[in-house]
């Protein structure tokens, strides 16, 4: 099986119309539902935050069957992400996106799980303490 | 006495009359009744509301597909016919439907069986809108010319030149009487007879062709008048136009359809016999290349064959879109179908879909398709049909979710689909068996 690094990609990774932007609406649906699944698995697993459109993205090209997505293939996909609260645009032009593999919501769950893990309630903590302190090890917000 | 005694005209699949050798259509008028006035229980069967067709031999008359087959297509020979009463215009006439009225005398060897033997008067009932006083001219043309007796003595005269020539190709005498040249002298003679007669006959061919010629500069202006006017009646106030002129329009329209000058005026006069004829003819005649082709043919095909079959008498592209429409109102075997590209073929009923998308399956799923897809010019040599035509299947079996793209630097490819295959909410779950499956086998193997 194919990888990119260390994150293993699925078979249908190799299936030259999975890079086609389909133009019937059911495997369409099916194909940008596949390639959100992708996304959100790639950038919470190797810690992305924000996909440039006209940056290079390993997932978005596939050098073994070489076929890469085109720009409006990857619109397509973020914006199916954006439309369903898993990720931002930064600006209004669409180049950048903020993709977000836990939702604001689940953010700040985590963030008062963690305060309260911590006995932090009512207490003033800064950023750089939360990113880099010992408490924060292993619950998702050190980076 | 009920029962029909004329004899039956056979009809083809798409409802168009069987015609005798040398029998020539010539006057179409729709919602035509056939009663015999006389008495009621004659041997003259009650015909209502049909498609009469006025031909050199006969007076056919077919039922509208409308009603039911309980009364089959007829024919009046116009040997059998008598008299022509001539039409009387009237006040009454004004407001009744148009009638014309003939007598039948029958007799069994002209075609007409009938028990009573006693000729009877027929009114034509013309309820349907039509020119019924040309109907009436042709129709007393066409009985006047006999057209009918021409052919019987064809028939019997040639037998009898076959004898003559059998007799006379020995002797000195030749049939006349003359004495006939031998040696040289006779082949020069005749030689020079023969350059004499084509000259002659060649001569009075141009001078018909002239006289059409002079005349043909005159007919197209007044065409071209006549569709000026109508132009013009159509553009400028189209709600004021009183029955009049509405009918006079309708009259001209007819006119020009009958000369076959089809100007797109009278294309709004959809429904007009000639295309009902004309796709009814055209059902017929598609039959065969259609059976050739496979059951899906293009359109542009069979305008080529049908016009290189007319010969003359070319018909538009716009015709033959018009008749082929028509075909959803008649009891074909065949559609006229239109791709979502805009391609438009000829298809048979009983041409399915399925079986197409079967036999597609089958060849994207050879291993070979599976790894690298499979292009139109592929299926065309599958399918057996024009790599056009075989786009279009691929497109159609994609719009089903069978297939979908690939589009790449190497070129436009379908793939058997897969995404619905994959399980989405474990993206690397591969059931044991299944299209997904065989797919992984195929490809060659990475990491």
């Amino acid at each position: 099986m194919q990888k990119l690094g260390e994150f293993k990609l699925p078979h249908f990774f190799n299936y030259p119309p999975y890079f086609t932007l389909q133009p019937v609406r059911d495997t369409r649906e099916k194909q940008i539902q596949l390639w959100k699944e992708l996304i959100l698995d790639y950038c919470k697993t190797q810690k992305v935050f924000v996909i440039g459109l006209e940056e290079e993205f390993p997932l978005f090209t596939n050098t073994v069957i070489e076929r890469s997505l085109t720009f409006e293939a990857r619109e397509a996909f973020l914006s199916a992400l954006v439309s369903e609260g898993r990720a931002e645009w930064m600006d209004k032009g669409h180049r950048k996106c903020l993709i977000l593999w836990h939702r604001i919501q689940e953010w700040a769950d985590i963030l008062l799980q963690f305060a309260k893990d911590n006995g932090l309630e009512d207490g003033v903590v800064t950023i750089e303490e939360i990113r880099f302190g010992t408490e924060s090890q292993g619950t998702g917000l050190e980076i | 006495m009920t029962g029909n005694s004329l004899p039956p005209v056979k009809l083809t699949d798409s409802g168009r009359p069987v015609l005798l050798p040398n029998e020539i259509e010539c006057f179409f008028l729709s919602g035509v009744d056939l009663l015999c006035e006389d008495e009621p229980n004659t041997w003259f069967p009650h015909l209502k509301s049909g498609l009469l067709i006025l031909t050199t031999h006969r007076l056919l008359w077919i039922p509208e597909a409308t009603v039911s087959a309980s009364t089959s297509a007829s024919s009046v020979p116009l040997a059998s016919i008598s008299h022509i009463f001539p039409h009387k215009k009237s006040l009454k006439s004004v407001f009744a439907s148009p009638r014309v009225r003939f007598q039948v005398s029958p007799s069994p060897e002209r075609g007409v069986a009938s028990a009573g033997s006693r000729s009877v008067v027929v009114t034509v009932v013309v309820r349907g809108k039509g020119d019924c006083d040309a109907f009436v001219s042709k129709f007393w043309e066409n009985w006047r010319a006999r057209a009918w007796e021409e052919s019987e003595k064809a028939t019997s005269s040639s037998s009898n030149v076959a004898a003559v020539a059998g007799s006379s190709s020995s002797g000195i005498y030749s049939s006349d009487g003359t004495v006939r040249m031998v040696g040289v002298s006779g082949i020069l003679r005749k030689e020079q007879e023969m350059w004499e007669s084509t000259d002659k006959s060649l001569q009075d061919a141009f001078q018909d062709l002239n006289a059409l010629m002079s005349k043909a500069k005159e007919m197209v202006m007044l065409a071209e008048k006549m569709r000026l006017k109508l132009l013009s009646g159509s553009s400028s106030q189209t709600n004021t136009t009183n029955d009049e002129e509405m009918g006079s329009k309708e009259e001209m329209q007819e006119l020009l359809l009958s000369v076959g000058i089809i100007s797109p005026v009278t294309k709004e006069s959809a429904g007009a016999l000639y295309h009902q004829q004309l796709s009814r003819q055209l059902a017929d005649f598609v039959k065969v290349p259609l059976d050739r082709a496979g059951g899906i043919i293009n359109l542009i095909d069979i305008y080529c064959l049908f016009n290189r079959a007319r010969g003359t008498e070319l018909i538009s592209p716009d015709d033959l879109l018009q008749a082929c429409s028509l075909w959803e109102k008649f009891d074909v075997p065949i559609v006229l179908r239109k791709f979502d590209s805009g391609v438009m073929v000829i298809q048979n009923k009983s041409h399915s879909d399925e079986e197409v998308f079967t036999k597609i399956k089958v060849l994207v799923m050879k291993p070979d398709a599976l790894r690298s897809g499979i292009s139109p010019s592929d299926a065309a040599m599958t399918l057996g049909v024009a790599p056009a035509m075989a786009k279009e299947h691929l497109l159609s079996a994609e719009s089903k979710g069978i297939l979908c793209r690939d589009v790449s630097p190497d070129g436009f490819r379908f793939y058997i689909n897969l995404f619905s295959e994959i399980d989405r909410d474990d993206m690397h779950l591969v059931k044991d068996h299944g299209i997904y499956a065989s797919w992984i086998r195929a490809i060659p193997a990475h990491g």
